[in-house]
């Protein structure tokens, strides 16, 4: 296989002048990534600061409910609340021993721009996260967040004002300024080794989820779901499940309003294949090859591209690829909170939602374990005024 | 005579004592009329080259002037298509080389097949990428070669030695050399290590060399006069036109002063 590539999705399409710091990178995940003092470093931070291993957790009302054995792989209680953690902390740590002062980061829903400041800070390195101007307005909360980790965040104008437009912004910046800074990309995509890098680093969920349930249950899941936006947090619960062919992956994808032609975010069911931010990849685009903009109503989910690896899954038919709306996503949320009391991230509630969707379908002693990226407190605001929608 | 018409036309303008003069102007800007009429203006004012900008939703080797104006292209349904049908037509009356510049995901949705022949028969000399590093170039670059189309290789200040070679084992046409750390947009001056950084790479490449990003006057090449062969001016364009509403002689300082 070509180098930076999964099957045919990949490689590295990014400027020349990116060239050098993406092969320092890739140096560096071979040199120091790789090594066990680094390791030690990372899972003891991982143990003592984000609170790993999280939970797997057996949801016995659902289950009854549903007629088949419902499990949740708990990201959403590590530190910050979403499993964004898993990466900005792995990242900054190689950073740190590359020595970087600097990290750059872009965040749609500011998740992942909170997980970088939060990494930033603990290991003492500047940090500044850009951010669409659309979504500093609509995440405010996490603006503030950023900001009290001692994050710069800066709005980014341009084009569609979303978190698209905010990776082009943290690519220039890392164009102009390299030598100091690395760029902590949030999901698995990107040019190489990104994709890779965010893999390595997430993986940990799957590896866990699979031992913990082997260890509670003593054999495997029929089915493994996780919701896809960039695609992390699936990658990572996928990746220790791949080799195992008899456990179903299913990836899902934001259908937003679900009306045939709305600008939702499936870009691997719905997108075709192309070149965005480094990586080719499905997207969503004009047959002239002009992205779309993309719409969900979980924040994180809403970009229009998706990590090449999973667009290699889906070709291979190792993963199938999903689509949930948001309307069905809200129902998981509510439907999550009242029976196990739980307030899901709308990203997670995606997933949750197809989950919900196998009740009838499965035999009693069928396995399904949902991976819960993340909680729901960030989308208070979200949430209470599409039920007030719904109601009005 | 090289077997590069963008070589020669490059060539012809030191033999004639002067640097070759490369605007860069993004497809239907500020008008899809408008634009047709400031190629031409360009050409007659004595353009050696002319970079014709296919607009990109998502230019991240960009600055916000040619972002904006790319986007403004894009408002008016500029497609490749209808930039290639164009040329077409209009190529006989044009002196210039062309070069087609942009992003690789436009390029790949038309076909990279169909866009080397479409590009040759619509009179494009050569191609920039602006998202396709060496690694990736094999491909595109055979297919542009077989219809004589050059792909212009794109390198900067962090260009290793050795990087700098492989990609001049492959060139043809010129070489664009990058002057700034960062996107394209207007700079008042240019970094001190690029006197160095162009002096090198003028020893590794046999090919023409060009510079841009970020020129706005000839006073910029003080110190590096000797070893740039040809100068493109994007920004510093786009801005012009949108305070005068015409090239006008934009260009006469760049022939002239020389
Ligand atoms: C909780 C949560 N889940 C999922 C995602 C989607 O990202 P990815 O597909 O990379 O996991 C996000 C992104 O912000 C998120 O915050």
């Amino acid at each position: 296989m070509q180098k930076g590539y999964f099957g045919d999705f990949g490689g590295r399409f990014a400027p020349e002048l990116l060239m050098p710091p993406l092969l320092e990178l890739e140096e560096a995940m071979e040199r120091i990534m790789a090594g066990e003092p680094f390791q030690r470093e990372l899972t003891d931070l991982l143990t003592h600061f984000v609170g790993r291993p999280t939970a797997l957790y057996h949801c016995a009302n659902l289950s009854r409910e549903l007629g088949f054995g419902l499990w949740l792989k708990r990201e959403d209680l590590a530190h910050t609340g979403a499993h964004k953690i898993n990466n900005t902390v792995g990242q900054a740590l190689l950073a740190k021993h590359m020595g970087k002062t600097r990290l750059v980061a872009e965040t749609g829903a500011g998740q992942h721009g909170v997980a970088t400041a939060t990494a930033a800070a603990l290991l003492g390195l500047e940090c500044i996260v850009y951010m669409g101007a659309e979504d500093v307005v609509r995440q405010a909360h996490n603006v503030q967040r950023m900001e009290l980790l001692g994050a710069t965040v800066r709005p980014v104008d341009s084009g569609s004002r979303t978190l698209k437009d905010a990776i082009n912004a943290a690519m220039r910046h890392w164009i102009a300024e390299q030598g100091n800074t690395h760029y902590c990309l949030g999901s698995a995509v990107g040019p190489h080794p990104f994709p890779l890098l965010v893999r390595e680093l997430q993986a940990v969920i799957g590896r866990e989820a699979l031992d913990q349930f082997q260890r509670r249950v003593g054999r495997l899941p029929e089915q493994v779901v996780a919701c896809v936006g960039g695609g992390s947090n699936a990658i990572g619960m996928f990746h220790a499940f791949v080799p195992h062919a008899q456990v179903t992956l299913i990836g899902v994808e934001a259908a937003g309003d679900g009306s045939p032609g709305c600008c939702h975010s499936a870009t691997l069911s719905t997108g075709t294949t192309g070149v965005l931010h480094g990586t080719m990849t499905k997207l969503l685009q004009t047959v002239e090859g002009q992205i779309l903009a993309s719409h969900s109503l979980a924040p994180g989910l809403d970009y229009p591209g998706v990590g090449p690896e999973h667009a290699h899954l889906q070709a291979l038919g190792r993963a199938q690829y999903v689509c949930v709306t948001d309307d069905q996503a809200l129902a998981g949320f509510m439907r999550l909170a009242r029976t196990e009391g739980i307030l899901p991230a709308l990203e997670s509630s995606h997933a949750l939602a197809y989950a919900l969707k196998l009740a009838g379908t499965l035999p009693r002693n069928a396995n399904v374990v949902v991976c819960l990226s993340g909680r729901g407190d960030k989308d208070l605001e979200i949430v209470r005024q599409a039920l007030l929608k719904r109601e009005g | 005579m090289s077997t590069s018409h963008l070589t020669d036309k490059i060539t012809n303008a030191l033999a004639q004592g002067r640097k070759a003069v490369m605007p860069y102007l993004p497809a239907g800007y500020p008008t899809k009329e408008a634009f047709w009429k400031h190629i031409a203006d360009l050409d007659a004012a004595g353009a050696d080259i002319i970079e014709i900008g296919i607009p990109f939703s998502d230019p991240v080797a960009d600055g916000p002037v040619v972002e904006q104006a790319a986007l403004c292209c894009l408002k008016q349904n500029v497609t490749l298509a209808w930039i290639l049908e164009e040329l077409t037509r209009r190529r006989p009356t044009i002196q210039a080389g062309i070069v087609l510049m942009g992003y690789m995901n436009p390029f790949l949705q038309y076909g990279m097949d169909k866009l080397a022949r479409d590009a040759a028969r619509a009179g494009a000399n050569g191609l920039i990428i602006a998202d396709l590093p060496l690694e990736e170039s094999d491909g595109p670059r055979k297919l542009l070669q077989e219809h004589g189309v050059d792909l212009i290789p794109l390198v900067g200040l962090n260009s290793s030695p050795e990087r700098l070679r492989a990609h001049a084992e492959k060139a043809t046409g010129f070489v664009y050399f990058v002057s700034v750390m960062g996107t394209t947009g207007v700079r008042e001056t240019l970094p001190e290590q690029l006197q160095d950084a162009l002096t090198q790479a003028k020893q590794i490449f046999p090919i023409p060399l060009a510079l841009g990003f970020g020129l706005h006057a000839p006073s910029q090449l003080q110190g590096v006069e000797s070893v740039v062969d040809g100068v493109v001016m994007g920004s510093a364009l786009i801005r012009h036109i949108d305070s005068t509403g015409t090239v006008g002689d934009f260009l006469a300082p760049w022939i002239s002063s020389q």
